[in-house]
């Protein structure tokens, strides 16, 4: 096989990652681990923190993207943060993921039952309500919200807020086969 | 028994084997400070300025393989500092340096000197901690070390607040660590080994390519094993220098940007190349899409990152250097014991490689008027019988050293290789002077660089610590103007330095001796009683402004594709007198 460089034009193919990182529950390695992405040209499309079962870790779910070489860096890079404790590219699995939206919408009188029943419609919840507007509550996959959210949009949209995407593997008889070596990756 | 937090950093300190702490005092490491200089087992380098301990503890940890330690203050102490770090970090360097801080309770008010140290040094450091209570100070250094010292070693930061320092606590050193996210691998993947040896006994033109990670795993015997029963010649980094004997019959000397004709030739051609602790730098590989092309690749490398990084691996190996070789070593032997067949194999290649060096060897015009750096280096290599450890700092003169001062041991070779910093070299010769008081420790610098950290000669003359400075002063930030020369028209931006102080004079103000050479005649001599001076020395050798060093890949250029000598318009120009020193001494170089 003649060598090659990665960058060449031919290959690169962009794709969505959810990457689960578990670490230490200590301040400074959010700082850490979204240091890495912005030092090394890394983008994060979103990123969510919270501590897990045991208060002593947390669990990062940042979605990126990026090509396979440079999914593997990131995936490396992670690994080599000495409180990172587990790195998972969810995407190379079969997963769930979800993500909440709170939606402030305009409700001018003759909206309000168009409100509710978009609401409806997608099993959102009304958690707000004012004499012009109602907040609504919506959680599922990105698709879902981002189709509340356009729906919604030509009521109004006063203010918006979006927790980014957390993510957790399925327990299905079968996972997708893993595609990197994982002699190079931390157990 | 309580003790405070400043002993219990002393008492840790000794645990982990610590002789030497290269720092400067400032408010708030005042206690530590004060508990340090009532112990007699360790001693305290005071440098004049925070980067020189940084540079000095560098110095220290590339010549002995120990965790250089730094102690500074907070605010600008560790802002000072952050160079010496990112330098240690791009050379993985085992560094722990503790930085004062203001006391938890000021902590983001803006207090005098307060700096966010953990903020500012992350993405510099390997790993770095915030201690904010005494009960954890112990086990945090224990770790420190062991961080900084383990898997691809690198710069540690721990900060110390003020009341830390002076809270008390039961001192008990633990005796592990307690890092669940951090487990180097050390030996290599067993069949990934058993593959690379198949490839290398299959290999027609196969190449070595030694980085600094053998230098750190300490693997030079088995480097020299592998080269010697597979008889595969060696090349290596800028970092590398030292891990293979540059004498050896094997030896191809340094490769990439200014690397010898005849090793870039040899990568290019070349149909297997085992990468040792290395990482394909962009100095390395010039053009990636045109390096090695025809090249299988193994890298062996206890970075996993290293990994891929830039370039393609078909087998890669994650490991200790050492570990993994000797493992390929144990298999490469019983695959084939003839050590008479496997030189007849390999005598085409080598053969070649020696019509490449014949056709292009490295080389100098000598002068009779100006001193050309080259043969300064030559005449050095020669004088101390290729023995003594060499620091270079940044720029052209780094370069000459790398080409015709042949290292013939790891460790003896300290040099800023990945971030580049002018001012490294004169600290951490004295760095490496402390470490080996009875050694010879060169300094190989330049009047550039060198004014960059002068200020630590103070070091040198009290400790009466024989460094020898070899200032290869030609009045220019030479590669800079080399630069200029080559691609922006000659067209000197602030490359050349006019005004230059009278180094003898100043090295004499510092209670060190100078010696000047300003002909090639007087160099011989002025090493000579340079060398044989028992202090610190200075000697100013005024060197042609405008050599260039070649072979030179140009930035972004394919590897095979080396600028040899000037191009003709240069050589033009030179001719023209445009290009003229005035040698008068203090004047450096006037414009065309």
């Amino acid at each position: 096989m003649k060598g090659k460089a990665f960058f060449l034009p031919d290959e690169p193919f962009r794709m969505e990652h959810i990457i689960s990182i578990l670490v230490e529950n200590k301040f400074g390695v959010l700082a850490r681990v979204a240091g890495l992405f912005s030092a090394r040209g890394y983008n994060i499309e979103s990123l969510s923190v919270a501590p897990t079962l045991d208060p002593t870790t947390s669990m990062i779910t940042i979605v990126t993207v990026g090509d396979d070489r440079i999914i593997e860096q990131i995936m490396k890079q992670l690994n080599k943060v000495v409180e990172v404790l587990k790195v998972i590219d969810l995407t190379e699995t079969h997963f769930l993921d979800r993500e909440t939206a709170l939606i402030k919408v305009h409700t001018k009188p003759e909206h309000r039952d168009e409100a509710i029943r978009l609401a409806d419609i997608f099993r959102a919840k009304i958690v707000d309500s004012s004499a012009s507007t109602y907040t609504i509550e919506i959680t599922g996959d990105v698709e879902k919200v981002e189709a509340m959210i356009n729906m919604l949009k030509p009521l109004g949209i006063k203010e918006l807020i979006r927790t980014g995407r957390i993510a957790i593997s399925r327990e299905t008889t079968h996972t997708a086969s893993p595609r990197r070596e994982p002699a190079l990756l931390k157990s | 028994m309580k003790v405070t937090g400043a002993e219990i950093f002393c008492e840790s300190l000794r645990h982990e084997g610590v002789k030497t702490v290269f720092g400067l005092p400032g408010g708030v490491v005042l206690k530590i400070f004060d508990v340090l200089c009532q112990r007699k087992d360790i001693d305290l380098v005071l440098t004049r300025h925070e980067q020189g301990a940084a540079h000095m503890a560098e110095g220290y940890a590339k010549a002995t393989g120990k965790a250089g330690v730094v102690l500074v203050t907070s605010g600008p102490g560790m802002t000072n500092i952050v160079t010496g770090l990112a330098d240690a970090y791009m050379d993985s360097v085992p560094l722990v340096a503790f930085t004062g801080q203001v006391s938890t309770d000021l902590i983001g008010n803006d207090a005098f000197q307060e700096a966010d140290n953990v903020g500012i040094s992350r993405p510099c450091t390997k790993h770095n901690v915030l201690v904010k209570n005494v009960n954890d100070l112990a086990q945090i250094i224990k770790e420190a070390f062991y961080i900084a010292c383990s898997g691809r070693p690198g710069p540690v930061l721990v900060d110390i607040p003020k009341d830390v320092s002076t809270a008390k606590a039961e001192f008990k050193y633990p005796d592990k660590v307690n890092l669940r996210g951090y487990n180097p691998t050390v030996g290599g993947n067993k069949n990934q080994i058993k593959q690379a040896a198949e490839e290398i006994m299959k290999a027609k033109k196969p190449i070595v390519y030694v980085g600094g990670g053998a230098v750190f795993s300490d693997a030079a015997d088995e480097i020299r094993e592998l080269a010697e029963i597979t008889q595969i010649p060696v090349t290596m980094t800028l970092m590398g220098l030292g891990s293979f004997p540059g004498t050896h019959p094997l030896s191809l000397g340094m490769l990439g940007m200014h690397g010898a004709y005849c090793t870039n030739m040899a990568m290019h051609h070349a149909d297997l190349l085992i990468a040792v602790g290395a990482r394909f730098d962009d100095r390395v590989t010039g053009k990636l899409s045109e390096f090695c092309p025809e090249a299988r690749v193994v890298h062996i490398d206890i970075d996993p990152t290293s990994i891929k990084k830039t370039f393609h691996a078909h087998i890669p190996i994650v490991g200790d250097v050492k570990a993994v070789l000797r493992q390929l070593n144990v298999i490469l032997r019983s695959m084939d014991g003839n050590p008479a067949q496997i030189k007849a194999a390999r005598a085409p290649w080598i053969e070649q490689i020696r019509d490449w060096q014949k056709a292009h060897p490295l080389t100098y015009k000598q002068d009779d008027k100006t001193i050309k750096p080259q043969y300064v280096i030559e005449r050095l290599y020669d004088l101390t019988k290729h023995e003594a450890i060499v620091s270079t700092d940044v720029g052209q003169h780094q370069m000459f050293a790398a080409q015709y001062f042949k290292g013939s041991q790891s460790r003896t070779w300290l040099t800023s290789g990945g971030l580049g910093t002018m001012g490294f070299g004169f600290p951490a010769a004295i760095g490496a002077q402390i470490a080996y008081p009875e050694r010879q420790v060169l300094c190989i610098t330049s009047e550039g660089s060198f004014q960059m950290n002068l200020q630590e000669m103070v070091v040198a003359s009290e400790r009466k610590l024989p460094v020898k400075i070899v200032l290869l002063n030609n009045g220019v930030h030479g590669m800079v103007r080399q630069w200029q020369d080559l691609f922006y028209e000659g067209r000197y931006s602030a490359s050349l330095l006019g005004k230059m102080p009278d180094f003898v004079k100043l090295a004499e103000a510092y209670g060190i001796l100078g010696l000047r050479a300003l002909t090639p005649s007087e160099v011989e001599p002025v090493l000579q009683a340079g060398l044989g001076h028992k202090g610190p020395v200075l000697m100013d050798i005024h060197t042609d402004p405008y050599e260039n060093c070649y072979p030179m890949i140009p930035a972004g250029g394919a590897q095979h594709e080396m600028m040899l000598e000037d191009p003709p318009e240069l050589k033009l120009a030179k001719k023209g007198g445009g290009h003229k020193r005035k040698l008068d001494e203090g004047e450096g170089v006037l414009p065309a």
